[in-house]
């Protein structure tokens, strides 16, 4: 399984990528979650807007099998939902880059920081 | 009915089955305080003959529309039911199956309950209908909490006049979850006052709640309604009489976005109030905030057509206290009445049911109305059920009735309303409206 060392992960299986900016960010769900998950058929968020805080629900992944919650990896604001899953299974293929949920403003940047490393996501999972 | 033996012999088989001395033993758990200790207070027993004769003579007091002239209505109405509904819905395959839990194995209560959406949808104009939920008024409470986990508001406003029960119902359902409520429109000359609604719905309103024809029989303004709660953001909720759909325009085709109803008049018998069945339709974007159970249609491995459960993963077998409802069940057997009336009927026949209901009840209603000391009690236009003021009080009137063998209709006075709700179905004859105006004519 593939976990990019450049990305920050929570022990709910999202992960977060800082962009250049400093304070906007990318968030979506691990490899491990989606191959846990199965086929993903169904992703829905709270509405571009919203202002979330840290570990606050703030969608749902739905599989074949059952729902899972996504929880906000940072406080912030979500400020694009992508528009590419209305085609769900692109988490499946590539849940890294084309299957990206949302961008998020966030309040404090280095709480990202204190998320958990690649490694440190490794180990969590047991890999 | 079975008849279920239960000797000394089966009980000492069962016990030593178990490995459990005596009956007793089983209860060793229970704390003696809480224990009886002595029989039960009951009558004493009787023979087979003797009890079927006490429980004919009781049934003998009843009185039901089969020998009496019903005007009943207020939610519960006196439609002919086909004998082939009957015929149909008591084979055992149907009539012993609970909601299905191992459901694809049951693919005949799947299709049948397949059949039974497809027809909702047609005669409400939505995109989407559930496999039914208990009745009318819980489908409305559902409707409510489902406008709510959409909207993310937590008031709704009742724009009409609703069921005085199914307000009940809607209210226990808000408030077993903190702050919700509801808000109760003006009521003027038998239906909401719009002047007033505007001024009510607002964008902390996550539904408008329209009943139609609502509790007085009288027709609402559902497009202006529904046109309210738009400008606002608000769902609109729409709770109707399905037979009435016959000649009313469709919920769908005036911007409903949630349908509900009482669906008894669809071949349910009244028995005593129930069990009935409450319809439940969506449009396409809600079918995942959908409650209850959905039956959907797809192919096997060899390109069959099959029947399946659908979208359950927002059920709560699975999603635990975040399904979207905690109901798992339906009125499997209520809904396939309704899909066998609706196909027996089809599209000429439900119109000829809501066509002649109207009709007869207008004639009645001009009939009473001319009568000395009777009018109608509003000006609206109504489907097949008016409110009376009558020269006697409306208990006096049901108990002169009764002599007569005909159920005048439901007084108000319980609801803290007053005058007489009259209810006609096409079962009622010319002269059995005539004798009933007669009847009324002649009280003092």
């Amino acid at each position: 399984m593939n976990f990019p060392e450049d990305l920050r992960y929570t022990k709910d299986h999202e992960w977060i990528r800082l962009l250049a900016d400093g304070s906007t960010a990318v968030v979506g769900i691990t490899d491990f979650a989606q191959t846990e998950l199965g086929d993903i058929v169904f992703v829905e968020t709270k509405p571009v807007g919203t202002k979330i805080r840290e570990h606050e629900v703030f969608g749902t992944v739905e599989a074949v099998k059952t729902v899972a919650d996504l929880y906000a990896p940072a406080g912030g604001e979500i400020i694009a939902v992508n528009g590419a899953l209305d085609s769900a299974e692109v988490v499946n293929r590539s849940p890294y880059e084309e299957g990206w949920v949302i961008r998020m403003k966030v309040d404090n940047p280095s709480s990202v920081d204190a998320l958990l490393t690649a490694d440190a996501y490794r180990q969590l999972i047991g890999e | 009915m079975p008849f279920i033996v239960n000797t000394d012999q089966d009980r000492a088989a069962m016990l030593d089955r178990i490995g459990a001395g005596s009956f007793e033993e089983l209860l060793a758990d229970i704390p003696e305080e809480i224990r009886l200790h002595r029989m039960l207070d009951l009558f004493p027993s009787l023979g087979e003959p003797e009890v079927r004769r006490l429980l004919e003579n009781l049934s003998m007091q009843n009185r039901s529309t089969a020998d009496y002239v019903s005007f009943l209505g207020a939610g519960s109405y006196d439609h002919f039911i086909p004998a082939a509904i009957r015929t149909i819905t008591s084979r055992s395959e149907f009539y012993t199956a609970y909601t299905p839990y191992q459901a694809e194995v049951s693919q005949g209560t799947l299709q049948a309950i397949y059949e039974y959406q497809s027809l909702m949808c047609r005669l409400y104009g939505m995109d989407v209908a559930n496999a039914s939920m208990y009745d009318g008024a819980t489908a409305l409470g559902e409707a409510a909490l489902m406008a709510m986990s959409i909207t993310g508001r937590s008031s709704v406003v009742v724009a009409g006049k609703l069921h005085p029960s199914s307000h009940h119902v809607l209210k226990t359902y808000l408030e077993a979850g903190g702050r919700r409520s509801i808000v109760q429109n003006t009521i003027e000359d038998g239906t909401g006052s719009l002047d007033a609604l505007n001024s009510l719905v607002s964008s902390e309103t996550a539904a408008v709640i329209v009943q139609q024809p609502n509790f007085y029989g009288c027709l609402e303004d559902v497009e202006q309604i529904g046109e309210t709660a738009r400008k606002h953001g608000a769902l609109f909720i729409v709770s109707a009489d399905p037979l009435s759909l016959g000649l009313l325009e469709a919920p769908g085709n005036y911007g409903a976005d949630i349908a509900v109803g009482e669906g008894q008049p669809l071949g349910s018998a009244q028995s005593f109030g129930g069990p009935y069945l409450g319809i439940f339709a969506v449009r396409q974007q809600y079918v995942r905030k959908i409650p209850g159970r959905l039956v959907g249609m797809t192919k096997d491995r060899d390109g069959k057509d099959g029947f399946i459960l659908t979208l359950q993963t927002r059920e709560q077998h699975i999603r635990r206290e975040k399904a979207t409802s905690n109901i798992c069940t339906n009125q499997a057997l209520n809904a396939l009445q309704a899909a066998v009336y609706l196909s027996l009927l089809g599209r000429e026949g439900i119109r000829e049911v809501a066509v002649q209901s109207a009709g007869k009840a207008h004639y009645l209603a001009g009939k009473i109305a001319a009568l000395p000391g009777y009018a109608l009690k509003f000006s609206r236009p109504f489907f097949r059920e008016f409110v009376l003021q009558t020269p006697v009080p409306p208990p006096a009137v049901i108990d002169r009735l009764l002599e007569k063998k005909m159920f005048a209709g439901h007084d108000l006075a319980p609801y803290g309303d007053e005058g007489l709700l009259v209810a006609v179905t096409e079962k009622r004859t010319r002269s059995e409206l005539d004798m009933f105006a007669e009847n009324l004519g002649a009280l003092r």
